[in-house]
């Protein structure tokens, strides 16, 4: 099963190879990796997006806390969270194409924020269903280069679990 | 006033007690060590090989329980203490390992003898640090000291660049370490100890089953009294040799691989299994399938991550050992229950056990032609009078000395078990002889494994220590012919050893005592008289290259499937002499 985890960490140098290199060297898979300073900027957070069955994410959560730079390991799959992922989609506009990629972008509330005369370049931000879906849509167009962030994440406040903001239901799928 | 790095540096060793340091010099640590010879109080033990300072370090830190101190220089000086720093890693030994670095502006240059000392350590340390600031270094080293030593100890790597170790800062040694991301857990839960208590109370199979964890934090009378109030029998792990006495009545010996035959059964059938700073190693559970299929267990250790490592438990207790056997003990002297009743709810599985030991004890045939290796032993441990300090390498001779040298105290064992380092014992006999010049240290060794290291036999000459090194030589790599003979039809592939050295000369080359023994009637003779010697000693004693330790545990096996003796079809091959012929045939030299 999917995990993410957030990994508080001292904002040093070595400290992500020491997290990363404890994955390596035990076999764990990161299917996402991101990481940047926190409000505090003595701290960093790193948020890991891993797979494996209940024993190897005991494993991980431990190995993880054992690090001595490691401040706090929280696994958000066992909450309620929210996550989120970036991504920056370059895709071939022909001009016959051109309304096409301009109408997938209001659909997914995503922007154009660039453009030449052979293409665009759309940023959305989602979760992963979503960046995926859009992605997905605009294969057809032709997409000439793709980057994402990796996913972030962060628990939900447990006085209300319900986002503002619904997602567009279609995207839901 | 300012003072340099190299100053702060060895000022903050004396701050922390260290009284000795195993090194070797170079380029970028000159200045330490200019500063280090111009002070009485830090004696540096210097070695011929930067891998032997490392196991020295490690054998004065296993029969201290104090940090042991490496000083190494970059690049290759770095590169060599590697293995000394995973075989610590691996055995939960303190070690402050300290390396040289390029100056601060060459690092990431390609520079001369530069290496990502830090890059390079760090999947085989607890931590490691490069100092980039001379005002960070008192404090590094401070929480380097702290780290290796609480906790589950391991070793800290601290890397100084040239310019950190000459630049001039004030001194002060900080008298706390601030570290937030590192509390290591001391007292057990309570709720679990008491679980615990209950589960003891009512098993009528239990064994206890102790690791290198008891022996780190001086749990050893902890343990006995658990032992004792329960009348529970207890194993040790390779590593945990000592931490109860091997000729207890309650001793089942070591477990595992080439445990006796009693002890994997005790395990085998046990319903309650209480883990006491082990960490369930593969030599240790064989086919984890098939592992104390009806126990229950109790698991008690400092370190999180050994908890359902590899194997279940049913009472995880993360705490330290002495400490949570103490608050445990308090329940269970609490408890109703007296002693004759647990006794007597445990009678039949005593009687169960003796029935083991009486039908499979350990054994070996002697000989009156070729010495046998346990023979030797024996004999060393009959001699010594249980009082040695014991070193280790790694291969049969190692197993043999398990089975038959039966320590009685803690940090009397000095061997390399997780990562299983030939060339370790030596030198490490050499760090527990520098720690306690008085007492006996025995370096019980082979061939295969002395050749590894044996070019500190220089310190032991200069410095006049007398480490006894008995030698078993037996002109194979044993472990990996018994192996062979076993698994690969005998086919002997690298593990002759061939032209063997005269080991005798050679100790004559550095100027210590060398003594030989080639027929089982010269072994306590020699023995005798290596050990009477006031100075360092080698005794090579020629063993049988054919003999094969046992009880085995095949790898992968389950643990109450072993192999007591020789296979038939091995025994066939060799009243045929075919063993002998490959080895004719082939480049080996066997010993006369």
């Amino acid at each position: 099963m999917e995990h993410i985890i957030s990994i508080l960490v001292e904002n040093k140098f070595g400290v992500l190879a020491r997290v990363a290199g404890l994955f390596s060297a035990r076999g764990y898979n990161i299917e996402s990796l991101s990481v940047a300073p926190t409000l505090d900027p003595t701290t960093s957070m790193i948020t890991i997006v891993t797979v494996g069955d209940d024993r190897i994410i005991e494993q991980i959560m431990k190995q993880l806390n054992k690090v001595v730079e490691v401040l706090k390991v929280v696994d958000l799959t066992e909450t309620q969270f929210l996550d989120r992922e970036t991504a920056l989609i370059k895709v071939h506009t022909k001009p016959e194409h051109r309304d096409e990629a301009i109408r997938l972008a209001d659909i997914f509330r995503a922007k154009i924020v660039d453009s030449s005369a052979s293409t665009y370049t759309i940023e959305i931000t989602g979760d992963v269903e979503k960046v995926e879906a859009m992605i997905r849509m605009l294969q057809p167009l032709g997409i000439k280069e793709l980057i994402r962030t990796g996913r972030i994440a962060i628990s939900r406040e447990t006085t209300h679990t319900a986002s503002p903001r619904r997602e567009p239901a279609l995207l839901k799928s | 006033m300012k003072v340099t790095g190299a100053e702060i540096f060895c000022e903050s060793l004396k701050h922390e007690g260290v009284k000795t340091v195993f090194g070797l010099p170079g380029g970028v640590v000159l200045k330490i060590f200019d500063v280090l010879c111009q002070r009485k109080d830090i004696d540096l033990v210097l070695t011929r090989h930067e891998q032997g300072a490392a196991h020295m370090a490690e054998g004065y830190a296993k029969a201290t329980g104090k940090a042991g101190v490496v000083l190494v220089t970059s690049g290759p000086g770095m590169t060599n203490i590697v293995t000394g720093l995973a075989d610590a890693y691996m055995d939960s030994v303190p070690l402050v390992a300290f390396t040289g670095q390029v100056s601060t502006d060459l690092i990431g240059n390609d520079a001369f003898q530069e290496a990502d000392n830090v890059g390079i350590s760090r999947p085989c340390t607890k931590h490691n640090v490069l100092v980039k600031d001379v005002n960070d270094l008192a404090q590094t080293i401070k929480e380097a000291f702290y780290i290796a030593t609480s906790g589950r100890p391991g070793p800290v790597l601290v890397d100084i660049p040239k310019d950190v170790s000459t630049a001039k800062a004030e001194f002060k040694y900080p008298d706390k370490v601030n570290l937030r991301g590192y509390n290591p857990v001391v007292g057990g839960n309570k709720n679990q100890i008491k679980q615990a208590a209950e589960e003891i109370m009512k098993a009528k199979k239990p064994v206890i089953y102790v690791g290198g964890g008891a022996v780190f934090s001086d749990a050893a009378d902890d343990l006995r009294e658990l032992a004792e109030i329960t009348q529970i029998p207890v194993t040790m792990t390779l590593m945990g040799l000592g931490s109860f006495p091997g000729l207890h009545p309650l001793s089942l010996g070591m477990l595992g691989m080439h445990g006796a035959y009693c002890t994997n059964m005790a395990m085998h059938y046990s319903d309650l299994l209480i883990a006491v700073g082990a960490r369930f190693d593969d030599r240790v559970t064989g086919k984890l399938s098939e592992f104390c299929p009806e126990a229950r267990v109790v698991h008690i250790d400092i370190d999180p991550t050994s908890i359902k490592k590899t194997f279940h438990a049913h009472i995880p207790i993360v705490g330290d050992v002495k400490t949570v056997l103490r608050q445990l003990n308090v329940i269970l002297r609490s408890m109703d229950g007296n002693p004759a009743q647990v006794k007597a709810l445990r009678a039949p599985w005593a009687k169960q056990i003796k029935e083991w030991q009486q039908t499979h004890p350990l054994s070996y045939k002697q000989d009156d032609k070729t010495i046998k290796p346990q023979y030797v032993i024996e004999k060393l441990y009959e001699l010594t009078k249980h009082e040695a300090i014991v070193a280790t390498d790694v291969g049969q001779h190692q197993m043999f000395a398990a089975q038959y040298f039966k320590g009685s105290k803690p940090r009397t064992w000095l061997t390399s078990g997780g990562l299983g380092t030939m060339g370790f014992g030596f030198p490490a006999a050499i760090g527990a002889q520098v720690a306690y010049p008085n007492r006996l240290v025995l370096c019980i060794t082979s061939e295969g494994s002395f050749q590894m290291n044996l070019q500190e036999l220089v310190v032991a000459a200069e410095r006049k220590l007398p480490v006894k090194i008995v030698l078993l030589n037996n002109g194979v790599h044993g472990m990996v012919r018994q192996w062979q003979d076993l698994f690969y039809e005998g086919r002997y592939s690298a593990s002759l050893l061939g032209k063997m050295p005269d080991f005798v000369k050679l100790a004559d080359a550095y100027g210590i005592k060398g003594l030989r023994a080639l027929k089982p009637s010269e072994v306590e003779p020699v023995l005798r008289e290596g050990l009477n010697h006031k100075g360092p000693v080698l005794l090579d004693i020629h063993t049988d290259p054919f003999e094969n330790c046992y009880p085995m545990i095949p790898a992968g096996g389950a643990q109450h499937e072993m192999m007591l003796e020789d296979p038939p079809e091995l025994r066939l091959a060799r009243k045929g002499g075919a063993h002998k012929r490959k080895v004719d045939e082939g480049e080996g030299v066997l010993p006369a």
